[in-house]
């Protein structure tokens, strides 16, 4: 696959270049809120979303926006859908936004957002812009399916709420805490660096 | 008495990095030296403080007064922008040896996630302005600890032997894991 065409683009956020596994971009929602999948799957949509609609916005404006403040309008534009997804989520999936807490707003703040405007959007046309957010927000959510996965069987025996472990199994409360998506990071890197050194290695 | 058990809670049993997973990417990034994770983590605890104190007072008297709790996020994270910009044409003109230390860690620090998730989670739990200042200085030590203990491992961890996949980031974020562990296990210190 070939620099700049609209397929490499797309395709690169999610294993060449994803956002988490490879730039290690956006660690505290991915760590916070995966503790059970329907959190991070709602996480990475609401984050994907914005990151669509900001690189759709920055990259249309890449003309006018003056580059000694673009930091700041890049905020302002990133901050102004967090709050439309936070009011979204209030309004229609209230318990999510509850068990989601701080984290929504936190949005604003996520580097990959904010990484893709300044190293991508601000610099590329529309077309490949929103290919790109649509790559990485790709990228995102896979990973935080994998992780909060991992936690959410573990951790509780339940894989979307249901059943998954049999009845002997005894929910390992570590993965749901802290420690516990720490060392599944951990390891999923791991992993990952395993697979690339063996491409690496001329297979 | 209670404002001293809250600073030790979030220093050490609600510590911002291990157990509420805000400034997690400062975490990673800057922990490779332990006098580099020293300097960030004064640089944080310096803006925590200011903050949290400038977050209150706007969410008590612009926001709340005239029912714009609605913008509540574009408003804080340009009153942290305008913040570390500010603390940096300081910290340039009073102390130039103390910038220099600082170096890019102060325009860094503006998308550390634990200074928004300072403001917002004062404004979510409606602190008064001294329990605000204490999370906020609270939260700060608790950050150069973290940070501090981790640069220390990775000192050490240069000399180690650790299999190829898991260089880097993978194993620092194991050792973060174990890290978290003993942390919780003060969880019951403070009720």
């Amino acid at each position: 696959m070939k620099k700049g065409t609209p397929v490499y683009e797309f395709s690169k956020g999610i294993w060449k270049e994803n956002p988490i596994l490879v730039q290690l971009l956006g660690m505290c929602p991915t760590l916070a809120v995966t503790s059970t999948v329907v959190n991070g799957v709602a996480m990475a949509l609401a984050a994907s979303f914005v990151l669509i609609m900001s690189s759709l916005i920055i990259s249309s404006l890449r003309k006018i926006i003056p580059s000694s403040v673009r930091i700041a309008s890049f905020i302002v534009i990133i901050a102004t859908f967090v709050t439309l997804v936070d009011s979204f989520l209030k309004a229609y999936f209230y318990d999510i936004s509850k068990s989601l807490g701080p984290f929504i707003p936190l949005i604003i703040v996520n580097c990959i957002i904010l990484g893709r405007q300044e190293a991508f959007a601000s610099k590329n046309t529309v077309k490949m812009s929103v290919l790109d957010a649509l790559g990485m927000g790709v990228g995102f959510f896979l990973s935080l399916l994998v992780l909060s996965s991992v936690r959410e069987i573990l951790g509780f025996g339940t894989w979307f709420g249901i059943q998954v472990m049999p009845d002997f199994f005894k929910p390992w409360t570590i993965m749901i805490m802290a420690p516990g998506a720490f060392f599944t990071l951990g390891i999923m890197l791991g992993v990952y660096g395993i697979f690339k050194m063996k491409k690496s290695k001329g297979v | 008495m209670e404002l001293i058990l809250l600073f030790i809670s979030f220093v050490i049993v609600n510590n911002f990095v291990l157990s509420q997973f805000l400034g997690v990417c400062p975490f990673l990034g800057v922990s490779k030296k332990i006098d580099a994770a020293f300097s960030m983590g004064l640089a944080v605890t310096f803006v925590m403080s200011i903050t949290a104190v400038a977050s209150w007072a706007v969410n008590n008297f612009i926001l709340k007064k005239f029912g714009l709790e609605i913008l509540e996020y574009v408003v804080f994270i340009l009153v942290i922008a305008s913040l570390v910009q500010f603390v940096e044409m300081f910290v340039k003109k009073v102390s130039p040896p103390l910038y220099r230390a600082l170096g890019i860690y102060l325009p860094l620090i503006t998308t550390n996630c634990a200074i928004l998730g300072l403001a917002l989670l004062i404004s979510l739990k409606e602190y008064n302005f001294l329990q605000g200042l204490v999370m906020g200085i609270g939260g700060g030590v608790g950050f150069t600890l973290a940070l501090v203990l981790m640069a220390g491992i990775r000192e050490e961890l240069e000399a180690a032997d650790v299999p190829e996949p898991m260089k880097g980031a993978g194993i620092t974020l194991i050792i973060a894991g174990i890290m978290a562990l003993g942390f919780s296990g003060f969880a019951g210190l403070i009720k």
